[in-house]
């Protein structure tokens, strides 16, 4: 018994479309290409009309990406972008963001938002560093992240619990949680002119300091660099090969083959970005930095913990249809509480990087709170993310960082005078309210969760 | 109805829909009723007002109780903690300074009673100031990036191009949100953001000073005693007699009025209060010399107050706003044009927040980069006094008064730390720790957050 | 929930043989209003019992008193014979009795693998099993004849009415459940989706399941039910197999509590309630 094509019915209640939709035909725009292809080519053309309907993924970020570094390379004092040195601080840059953004993600699934992961990011910077002191308390590295991170965690989970069980609105308790870590942090430091710093000779010092300044042997970067591409390829070939074997639904195994092979180009690009000299005449810097495999890392645990453990599959859920997760027995108090105390501390490893970032110097202007969650809820919709629950990746996160880091870094690149610094905050608002529209308008046809719901 | 003496009473159950299931609270419809009624409206006499508002507020929905008591216990303590908070000198100069929180209070209302935010007035405020400084400025003076040769307005224009500036803002929000759909809080966080840069274009590096004698007199003049009383009498003698004999002729007409001692109280309070108000002002507070009189802002601002409060319990615009506020989907299953009046929500709020800023030119005559910069803290505060006057944030709850209590208190509060010399790190956790406060005095009022969120 | 039952396969009990889930004078009150008066209700394994009422006689809150959702005032639950009490939704899921409500409770965001196996994930070593989730479901689906989704990996929220129909009982069934109450499955369906339900509501029954269905359209109720039950405010006024009653009498029933050709000598009938009586209901 199949559905007859072309039906035309009306809609039962729960149904996504008010329109009154072909559904059949509607029904394929929606499902995700890779599901329904047998073939490559099937494949592309499912693809060209998922993009049609609305549905774009990963698509607009890469082409902005595009579009962003031709742009800014046309622009610029000497046709400075692209050189290999900016490249690599923009990416030193970005992992502050894609970091940010990978926490804001987990919210934003949800369906809420933290306005105060930059306030909070700002408290882990300054409570590792602190701790990191020399002659006290002098912590080992290992331990001043790791506390640093359980505080954040905590006082994500306090919000967390004013809004999941008290139930205030989110943008109202990480405002105030905003408002109060900026404070806040003026305390910790001591004032509003001190600042903290690290040694770069102390070698327990060095390790953070080195997550942004130092990098990795060239040759050691080539090789980790090939063996990590090497086993993920593998892994999911193998995969997708035994899918198809059992018979369960699988990409066709060309685009397997395509997808390793991008991530492989990827790789390869920046390293050899990274290998270049950056030092010019006078040292030699060179290799990857430190940051790059560990921001990667961030990413592989996120990706993981959303999409392959249940709290990941129940965060989904809850963005998508609240009631049904509870009915289906989901706690979602705990979820929504466990995922702010994620997001603020994975925010304070964000601050950590920043610090690091800054050649290790800590005091109250290293970053502007306010500007950091906007650059990171920005990153993360332009990646891909959906404001209203139940759409994004922490891919979208990485990405997303990306090219705000290089839109943040190629206005700096160009010098407008007076008209640098009010760009400053036009740029990203402008950049956030793009996104936003974007995400809004493409999405029309296919509204889920919250977005469902609104009049 | 017939009945059977044997069996128990037999009427069909006013039950949930099915959508509204597990963990049902199944209300009892008939006796939830009661405690929602405006006591104003079921009371014949004085006693039975209060018996029922007392009732309402067990119920949990307090009204203005919790702000006023709040406005009580903040001065209480703050007088205690330095004797010369209430002296005549700190309390026009409170209420001074309460008037900007009370205009963006208000202007936050707007967007609240949608059950929306709006978190760019403290920029829109921002760059009215600025603007308005800018274009008063002589003939000759080089500042501004936009209009390098001093446009020379006179006082009156720039205020009006001023406000219509921030109208044309307010409805370029306005219509993303209410046309686009985009979530009100990223659209005017942006916008925030864009302000603020094209703040600093304006003011293009440099500080301007507010060199107008007029504008100068908005927030630092004053009337003459004599007509301080004048004006007050004017005023009392004219909400008094609109207000008693509408209440007389509903009652006339056998329509729902409240009794009429209450009317009488609440002219009386009025009174009070005003007579209270201008006795303040007309004491001496100057440090040198003489300054008396009431202050030419408290007037304005209360001339807002009024012109909203009819437009938002009087009008047919108000009452879609409420009903927006409150079930989106009926108003619009009405014929409530829900675009419209939602952009249009947000041109008032920015109208508004460009009177604050006006008075907030006027104020510190002297512009530089880190007002723009201070502005945006104003913004949270506005959304706190909102809150703590009793406005919800989830839409459909509040009134234009709320902003003034809640102005007072968040002023109360500002002012008082500042003479207790407290850190302004510490102030900010202390704002923040108040707005926790408000939102959660305002979620558990509700009952647990807006109906049919889970 | 043991693994082996997931699809609720089990012996096919002759009619005459106990009720699985028998329900008996069941009074439930709110506050000063009797919403159920002295309930008896049988739901036989391998038959369909259609519950109808008009609006507010009480079908809702029956359902939600079998699922858990309520505690009756007065009366006793029995299931498979032994008595026993109900008190919150995971007790009935428990004893294998599963609800599926009009909103169908279906996050869109997810797909039909992940939607089914929403709340009760398989794991391998902490890791989600998506393979034997996928397969497992593909099974139930399978098993229940519901063939028409092109994907088993398609979003919720791209399927049809009926598609996502057939998926919320899928997911009801797959977990050795014994009892189905499906709460208006066809209401805004068109004439295709509902016959698509409507077959996988008998093939429930063929698998030996006791399904309820709350419907107050008579068409379906008529298509689909071996049995009828219907309640007028608050009472059970008629329960029979479907054969014996027609049309008429089921509308006179359901309006007044008696039909012509068939009156409850110990029910007496109330002057018809005013508009109040007609309040939102399943």
């Amino acid at each position: 018994m199949t559905l007859t094509q072309g039906t035309l019915e009306p809609v039962a209640p729960g149904e996504a479309a008010p329109d009154v939709d072909l559904t059949a035909a509607a029904g394929v725009a929606e499902v995700p290409p890779e599901i329904l292809a047998q073939s490559l080519g099937e494949y592309f053309r499912a693809y060209w009309q998922k993009l049609k309907g609305g549905d774009s993924g990963l698509l607009p970020v890469l082409v902005a990406m595009v579009i962003v570094a031709i742009a800014f390379e046309l622009i610029t004092p000497e046709n400075a972008f692209l050189r290999p040195s900016n490249l690599v601080y923009i990416f030193e840059l970005s992992t502050v963001y894609m970091v940010l953004s990978m926490g804001e993600i987990v919210v934003l699934l949800l369906g809420e938002l933290d306005l105060s992961i930059g306030a909070v990011a700002l408290m882990g910077g300054v409570i590792a560093y602190k701790l990191i002191q020399t002659p006290s308390p002098n912590f080992p590295w290992w331990a001043a992240i790791l506390v640093s991170l359980l505080c954040c965690g905590v006082i994500g989970g306090l919000q967390g619990i004013l809004v999941a069980r008290v139930r205030i609105p989110a943008f109202v308790v990480t405002l105030g949680g905003f408002l109060f870590f900026t404070g806040m942090i003026v305390i910790l430091l001591g004032g509003a002119d001190t600042s903290l710093g690290l040694d770069p000779t102390n070698p327990n010092q060095a390790v953070l300091y080195n997550l942004e300044q130092g990098n990795i042997n060239v040759v050691v970067s080539w090789v980790a660099t090939g063996v990590v591409v090497v086993i993920l390829g593998s892994i999911t070939w193998f995969r997708a090969a035994s899918r198809r074997r059992s018979g369960l639904v699988a990409p066709p195994a060309s685009l397997a083959a395509i997808r390793i092979a991008l991530m492989a180009a990827a790789a390869v690009a920046v390293l050899a970005i990274c290998t270049v000299n950056r030092g010019g005449v006078f040292a030699t810097i060179q290799g990857l930095p430190w940051v790059i495999p560990v921001v990667l890392g961030i990413l592989g645990f996120w990706t993981l913990l959303l999409q392959q453990t249940r709290y990941g599959r129940y965060v989904y859920a809850i963005g998508g249809n609240p009631e049904a997760a509870r009915r289906a027995g989901v706690s979602l108090p705990w979820i929504r509480t466990w995922s702010f105390a994620l997001c603020s501390a994975t925010a304070g490893f964000a601050g950590i990087l920043l610090g690091s970032f800054y050649y290790g110097q800590y005091s109250s202007n290293v970053g502007d709170p306010g500007q950091l969650v906007l650059y990171s809820v920005a990153a993360a919709v332009i990646g891909g993310t959906s404001l209203f629950g139940g759409r994004g990746k922490a891919i979208h996160g990485v990405l997303g960082g990306l090219l705000i880091g290089a839109i943040a870094y190629g206005v700096s690149l160009m010098n407008l005078g007076t008209l640098s610094i009010p760009l400053e905050y036009i740029l990203p608002g402008a950049v956030l309210l793009l996104a936003v529209l974007v995400d809004v308008l493409s999405r029309r046809g296919a509204r889920t969760g919250k977005d469902a719901a609104r009049v | 109805m017939a009945r059977i003496d044997s069996d128990p009473l037999t009427v069909p159950v006013a039950a949930n829909s099915s959508s509204d299931v597990a963990g049902a609270n199944v209300d009892l419809t008939a006796a939830a009723g009661v405690e929602e009624v405006p006591p104003e409206l079921v009371a014949q006499s004085m006693g039975e007002y209060l018996r029922v508002y007392w009732r309402r507020v067990r119920g949990g929905d307090s009204g203005v109780l919790p702000v006023v008591v709040g406005i009580i216990l903040v001065y209480v303590a703050f007088q205690i903690a330095d004797s010369k908070f209430l002296g005549a000198q700190n309390v026009v100069n409170l209420l001074e300074q309460s008037s900007i929180y009370m205009l963006l209070a208000m202007a936050e209302i707007f967007a609240l009673l949608l059950g929306e935010i709006d978190l760019s007035t403290g920029l829109v405020m921002g760059l009215a100031a600025v603007t308005l400084a800018e274009l008063v400025q002589p003939a000759g003076a080089a500042n501004c990036a936009l209009c390098p040769h001093g446009l020379a307005f006179p006082w009156w224009l720039a205020i009006i191009v001023t406000l219509l500036i921030c109208m044309g803002i307010g409805g370029i929000q306005g219509t993303m949100i209410a046309r686009f759909r985009m979530p009100s809080f990223i659209v005017t966080l942006g916008g925030l953001l864009i302000l603020e840069g094209v703040s600093l274009i304006v003011l293009n590096g440099n500080p301007v000073r507010l060199g107008n004698l007029q504008l100068y007199d908005i927030f630092w003049g004053h009337f003459s005693t004599m007509v301080g009383w004048i004006l007050l009498a004017v005023v009392v003698v004219a909400t008094g007699v609109s207000w008693w004999f509408r209440d007389a002729s509903r009652r006339r007409r056998g329509l729902v009025a409240p009794p009429a001692s209450f009317t009488a109280i609440k002219i009386a309070a009025v009174a009070v209060a005003g007579v209270v108000v201008v006795l303040l002002c007309n004491e001496n507070r100057a440090h040198f010399g003489i300054i008396e009189g009431v202050p030419y802002l408290i007037p304005i601002v209360f001339a807002v107050l009024f012109a909203w409060t009819i437009l938002l319990q009087r009008t047919r615009f108000g009452r879609y706003v409420y009903a927006i506020g409150g079930n989106p989907e009926a108003a619009r299953r009405a014929g409530v044009n829900l675009p419209s009046i939602r952009t249009w929500c947000f041109v008032l709020a920015a109208l508004t927040a460009g009177i604050a800023g006006i008075l907030f030119a006027s104020w510190q005559v002297f512009l530089t980069t880190n007002i723009i910069k201070s502005a945006n803290s104003y913004v949270l505060l506005a959304v706190a006094a909102a809150v703590i006057g009793g406005t919800s944030l989830f839409g459909g709850r509040g009134k234009t008064i709320h902003g003034v209590l809640g102005g007072i208190v968040i002023g109360g509060i500002y002012n008082g730390l500042y003479l207790l010399g407290v850190q302004s790190e510490w102030v900010d956790v202390g704002i923040a720790l108040v707005l926790l406060a408000a939102g959660t005095i305002d979620v558990l009022s509700r009952g647990g957050g807006r109906p049919g969120t889970t | 929930m043991s693994e082996e039952n997931e699809h609720g396969v089990g012996p096919h009990p002759s009619a005459t043989a106990e009720p699985l889930l028998k329900l008996r004078g069941i009074d439930k009150h709110f506050g000063a209003v009797q919403a159920l008066y002295h309930v008896d209700l049988d739901l036989p394994a391998g038959q369909v019992t259609g519950l109808c009422g008009d609006n507010g006689a009480g079908k809702s809150v029956l359902t939600r008193c079998i699922a858990g959702v309520h505690q009756p005032d007065r009366g006793q639950i029995y299931f498979e014979g032994r008595p026993v009490h109900i008190r919150q939704a995971r007790d009935a899921a428990a004893l294998g009795i599963e609800t599926v409500y009009q909103d169908l409770a279906l996050a869109d965001n997810l797909d039909i693998v992940q939607n089914m196996f929403l709340g009760r994930e398989r794991t391998h070593y902490q890791m989600l099993d998506e393979d034997s989730m996928e397969r497992s479901a593909g099974e139930t689906l399978a098993g229940l004849r519901v063939t028409s989704v092109r994907s088993i990996r398609q979003p919720v929220g791209s399927l049809s009415g009926g598609q996502r129909q057939s998926v919320a009982v899928a997911k009801a069934v797959m977990w050795n459940s014994k009892v189905v109450l499906l709460d208006e499955p066809t209401a805004a369906l068109g004439v295709v989706q509902t016959r698509m339900v409507l077959d996988l509501v008998r093939r429930l029954r063929d698998h030996g399941l006791a399904v309820m269905v709350i419907s107050h359209n008579l068409n379906d109720v008529f298509e689909v039910a071996d049995r009828l039950a219907i309640l007028h405010l608050g009472r059970m006024v008629a329960e029979a197999p479907a054969a014996s009653f027609d049309r008429q009498s089921v509308v006179e029933y359901m309006t007044t509590g008696v039909s012509g050709g068939r009156p409850d000598p110990s029910y007496t009938p109330l002057e018809q309630p005013a508009e109040a009586a007609a309040e939102t209901e399943a």
